[in-house]
């Protein structure tokens, strides 16, 4: 009877465990048009924007955001294949391409920063004389310097590309890292090689006080960096929440939204330049 | 060292001070899992039975597929699922990618392989004789299996902490089945994962020691249930 003592035992433990776990995909999925999948880039998620933001976007709206990080490759293709709502993301050609071939709907703008060029304070390169983007890359080749690449196909890495593109240069070679990591690792790997990276502002002011590296090179109009917020088509993908897409979308171009991602500070430096307003004066209807 | 020490002591304050982010990545950690091997355990025993017990054409092949699955990496189950659970694979209707219930999922699919494996093995060890006295004292067939499975069930144990031990540990299918999303399928290795990739290394190192304590306390109690752990005469 002891075996059959410890069987009932063991289902009323089993009753006992998915209970909770029941009530708890219920309290996290219901009502289901309340749930909204954002795409993202590493760099929104890592710097701690969104954790800024979404919380009050929640508030105001009573939906609430599932925010899944990814380069913006892998976020685009998360769109592309209908498994998100709406993805904000950071590499305008890959996002007009998205867009044409009729995966999402629009793009808006929703703020800016800039792309610098990270190293070791000493500078072997010597790019902060360099007269580009392109040429401090070149100096860095030249010099075989070490240069670890995110080589995630995200943001960061187009432009990267397209900078070495700029520079009639292929990267090969024992000096060019490919980490294939996000932004916060690869300004980890760069401080531990004592090498130069590109990243964006924004990962690197919520890193700063964690390496040793310095920006030896920014300031090169080519090095924008601007962030769009693109729904997802619903024409192609009928199931996905469009309206919870519009209302995020709306949320985070309105003054509301705009302040706060003005107001999103870290040791006093600003990440983020809003720039929804960009729309009226380019007359796209709001 | 200093860096490593402080990180460990900023953890050890996280842990105590009752952080309260911190205690729900750990109860989706344990929730997800805990219904993963749930769901896996009786499944994957009457399959190590059958495959003790039956003898049918293909059995021996069935042994060794389940024993190569031991062998795949966490993010090959990850990505296998994720390819059917997308809104463009076959199972795309269901909405589950990036749920806990997509997590679960690829944990069932993670352990299932491990509890048949080493349940076999136990089974095999068996005295075969249980199962027949059994029977032939009037047993019922799920009476004899509750006979054999009480017979073995040391080894049947060890097989649950196994498999437990592998999912609540694993981070590649989390990630990419369950997206990391916070207070929903952030679970504890992908919130490691996350932590380090953010420089963040105390939380990681606070997370890295609750599933140790987690493994611990389940050991304990579960070497409380087996005895003293030693051969009784």
């Amino acid at each position: 009877m002891r075996a059959l003592q410890r069987f009932i035992l063991f289902t009323g433990l089993i009753l006992c465990l998915i209970g909770p776990w029941q009530a708890g995909v219920q309290a996290a999925s219901s009502p289901h048009n309340k749930t909204i999948r954002l795409a993202t880039t590493t760099s929104t998620e890592n710097s701690g924007l969104l954790h800024a933001l979404l919380p009050r976007f929640q508030a105001d709206t009573g939906y609430e955001v599932h925010v899944i990080s990814a380069g913006t490759g892998k976020a685009l293709r998360m769109g592309q294949d209908g498994d998100v709502d709406v993805v904000l993301v950071h590499a305008p050609a890959a996002e007009n391409k998205f867009i044409a071939a009729g995966y999402g709907e629009r793009r808006y703008p929703v703020m800016y920063n800039d792309f610098v060029i990270l190293g070791p304070a000493t500078d072997p390169a010597n790019i902060a004389k360099a007269a580009s983007a392109a040429d401090a890359l070149a100096r860095i080749a030249k010099r075989s310097a070490v240069f670890v690449s995110r080589g995630d196909d995200s943001g960061t890495h187009k432009k990267e590309r397209g900078l070495w593109h700029t520079a009639k240069l292929k990267p090969v070679g024992s000096w060019y890292r490919e980490a294939g990591q996000g932004m916060g690792k690869v300004i980890q790997m760069a401080d531990e090689l004592q090498a130069y990276t590109l990243a964006d502002r924004g990962t690197w002011i919520a890193y700063s006080n964690k390496t040793q590296l310095k920006i030896v090179f920014q300031g090169d109009s080519v090095l924008h960096n601007p962030y769009g917020i693109i729904a997802v088509n619903p024409k192609r993908f009928p199931e996905v929440n469009h309206a919870g897409a519009l209302a995020l979308i709306k949320w985070m171009t309105s003054e509301t939204g705009q302040k706060r991602i003005a107001d999103f500070r870290i040791a006093g430096f600003t990440l983020f330049t809003p720039s929804a307003h960009q729309l009226s004066e380019l007359g796209i209807g709001k | 060292m200093e860096h490593l020490f402080s990180a460990t002591q900023t953890a050890l304050g996280l842990l105590v001070s009752g952080n309260a982010e911190l205690w729900a990545i750990i109860g989706i950690s344990f929730r997800v899992s805990t219904t993963a091997i749930l769901i896996a355990v009786l499944p994957a025993v009457l399959t190590a039975f059958v495959l003790s017990y039956a003898r049918f054409t293909g059995r021996r092949l069935l042994i060794s597929l389940f024993n190569t699955l031991l062998s795949i990496p966490a993010v090959v189950i990850g990505l296998s699922c994720y390819v059917l659970l997308s809104r463009q694979g076959p199972l795309g209707d269901l909405h589950l990618l990036f749920t806990q219930t997509a997590m679960v999922i690829g944990q069932v699919a993670l352990c299932f392989p491990m509890l048949v494996a080493m349940g076999h093995s136990t089974f095999q060890a068996a005295d075969k004789r249980a199962w027949e006295t059994a029977r032939t004292l009037g047993a019922s067939p799920l009476y004899a299996l509750l006979t054999v499975m009480h017979e073995v069930r040391f080894g049947l144990i060890a097989a649950l902490l196994a498999g437990f031990g592998r999912i609540i540990a694993e981070v590649g299918a989390s990630m990419m089945l369950g997206g990391n999303i916070l207070h929903y399928t952030r679970n504890i290795p992908t919130a490691i994962a996350l932590e380090t990739s953010k420089g963040e290394f105390a939380q990681g190192i606070a997370l890295g020691m609750v599933l140790l304590v987690m493994a611990f306390v389940l050991n304990s109690s579960l070497h409380y249930f087996q005895g003293k752990g030693q051969i009784v005469g």
